[in-house]
């Protein structure tokens, strides 16, 4: 780990003027922040510590019937919050299936958002990896795929290739829920959908997310429909607990009579991003809560994916994570029990 | 105590001062000056001389460097000293009370034979006693999923999860 400069910010102007310098970082959590400095693949001379910037650190109730969640407070925290747990419940799980309680105390709401990605050649500083060093090349091509993204990832001849996933757990179930990510920075404040808020990797795999240097999140809102009644989140590992997903699922089922009024289905471990496909959820709509529906939703979503040798069993995990989380869904009383073994 | 490591610094030109951190550990309050890189981790054991806490892998995958810190189990590995002004923090050295009689969980580990080296253990017993401030866990597979953060090596797990459903148990029926 470099030698760096530590400085606690306590207004947000100060704060962006501050972190907009080319050679700093802001730190919240630093789970991820500090992990990626001791392995040297982050680098900042000047640490801003954003932890005692003004504001309420709760959730609140929003006038429009959502909540808003203060972007410093803790994962945990957010999990466990009765505003969440009542009327967000997919949120909560999502979040408990991901990382340590540990963990889950330190990471902050904002921070879960620009974590990155866990792949190994990426960690590896002795390995060319375009997100780390653009133009180096991707060692994960040619590597260990196991873990690598099966869509919207770049690949070769393209000299900027990566197939990288993006490793929250959090933010599938922020994807499915259409979370607003609020910053402020160097040109005043903006609110983000969540859609737009992650990337894929293009041309420019350095960039995880469209923020602008020297922007700090600050609260992300939920909007009304939580899907409280029929969610799931299933989440597929090589270990029941404590290991990053392979393949997970957020479903959002809302039913009329026996017909699906409308759903949201975000997957992660498969793509530079939370993955949603709007085809694949309108095709739901208006139809019964069927395996055989499910599937053909699955095809549609998964349209496109490429394996290569260790990570193309994904792509028919992935539709079969799909059809069962969106069983699951029906019952989420049964199949959400706390714990990580799905049920 | 410093070690030599924490006091050699590379040429720059940018000031790496020591910092005065103030915080509480174990009930005592401590000061002291460190570099703004040095983890807590490194604070409680080498600046403070408690060294139960323990360092595993510094990268927050063990859990052995697990403290509670105001109320919650943190990483120490992950955190900053600089980052703790102010706070309140208990190692597995402060957990008993003062008249020399064993935590619940001490007691329990040693009942159950929870360990084998032990390395593992002082984060397993911080981060259980977390555990039981943050959630009611209802089942010992839900407990087993919020320990996951601890690793022991030696392979001592049923016994721990053993040792901690029993405290568990004993505080639910009070």
């Amino acid at each position: 780990m470099n030698n760096f400069s530590y400085t606690q910010a306590t207004d947000v102007q100060e704060a962006i003027h501050q972190g907009g310098g080319p050679d700093s970082a802001y730190i919240a959590g630093g789970t991820n922040l500090l992990d990626l400095m001791k392995y040297n693949v982050t680098e900042a001379n000047a640490l801003i510590d954003i932890n005692h910037l003004p504001g309420e650190r709760d959730i609140i109730r929003n006038e429009n019937g959502g909540v808003r969640l203060n972007a410093f407070i803790s994962n945990g925290t957010t999990a466990y919050h009765s505003l969440i747990e009542e009327n967000y419940p997919l949120l909560t799980r999502a979040i408990l299936a991901g990382a340590s309680g540990q963990i889950r105390n330190m990471a902050t709401n904002g921070g879960n958002l620009l974590q990155r990605t866990r792949c190994y050649y990426f960690y590896d500083i002795n390995t060319p990896c375009n997100k780390r060093e653009p133009g180096t090349g991707c060692s994960a091509i040619g590597g260990y795929t196991r873990m690598m993204a099966i869509l919207g990832a770049t690949h070769e001849p393209n000299d900027q290739a990566c197939i990288a996933v993006f490793p929250s757990d959090m933010c599938v179930a922020l994807a499915v829920l259409e979370a607003v990510v609020n910053v402020e920075g160097p040109n005043g404040e903006r609110s983000i959908a969540f859609s737009d808020f992650h990337r894929l990797p293009g041309d420019t795999p350095q960039f995880d997310n469209n923020l602008q240097k020297g922007e700090i999140i600050t609260s992300i809102d939920l909007p009304a429909q939580g899907f409280a009644q029929n969610y799931s989140y299933l989440k597929l590992r090589d270990r029941n607990s404590y290991a990053f997903a392979m393949v997970s699922v957020a479903t959002g089922l809302e039913l009329e009579g026996d017909r699906i009024k409308e759903t949201r289905i975000a997957l992660g471990g498969v793509a530079h991003k939370p993955w949603r496909v709007q085809e694949g959820e309108d095709f739901l709509k208006g139809k019964t809560a069927t395996p055989e529906n499910f599937a053909a939703a699955a095809e549609i979503i998964i349209e496109g994916a490429v394996g290569y040798k260790d990570n193309a069993f994904k792509i028919d995990l992935a539709k079969r994570a799909i059809v069962r989380n969106g069983l699951m869904a029906l019952n989420p009383k049964e199949t959400q029990l706390p714990g990580a073994v799905p049920n | 105590m410093l070690t030599e490591n924490a006091t050699l610094l590379p040429e720059t030109k940018r000031s790496f001062d020591p910092k005065k951190v103030t915080f509480t550990v174990n009930g005592k309050p401590r000061e002291i000056n460190v570099l703004p890189w040095v983890s807590l981790l490194d604070a409680l054991r080498e600046y403070i001389g408690l060294t139960g806490t323990k360092k595993g892998c510094d990268h927050g995958q063990c859990g052995a460097c697990t403290v509670v810190c105001d109320g919650k189990r943190v990483l120490s590995c992950l955190t900053l000293a600089v980052m703790k002004e102010g706070s309140e923090i208990t190692t597995i050295e402060g957990i008993a009370s003062d008249n020399d009689e064993l935590h619940p969980l001490q007691k329990a580990f040693i009942e159950h034979d929870a360990f084998q080296c032990g390395y593992c253990t002082p984060g397993q017993i911080c981060s259980a006693i977390g555990m039981m401030q943050e959630t009611n866990p209802s089942s010992r597979a839900e407990v087993a999923d919020l320990l996951s953060g601890n690793l022991c090596r030696c392979g001592a797990n049923s016994n721990i999860l053993d040792a901690v459903m029993e405290v568990y148990s004993m505080k639910n029926e009070q």
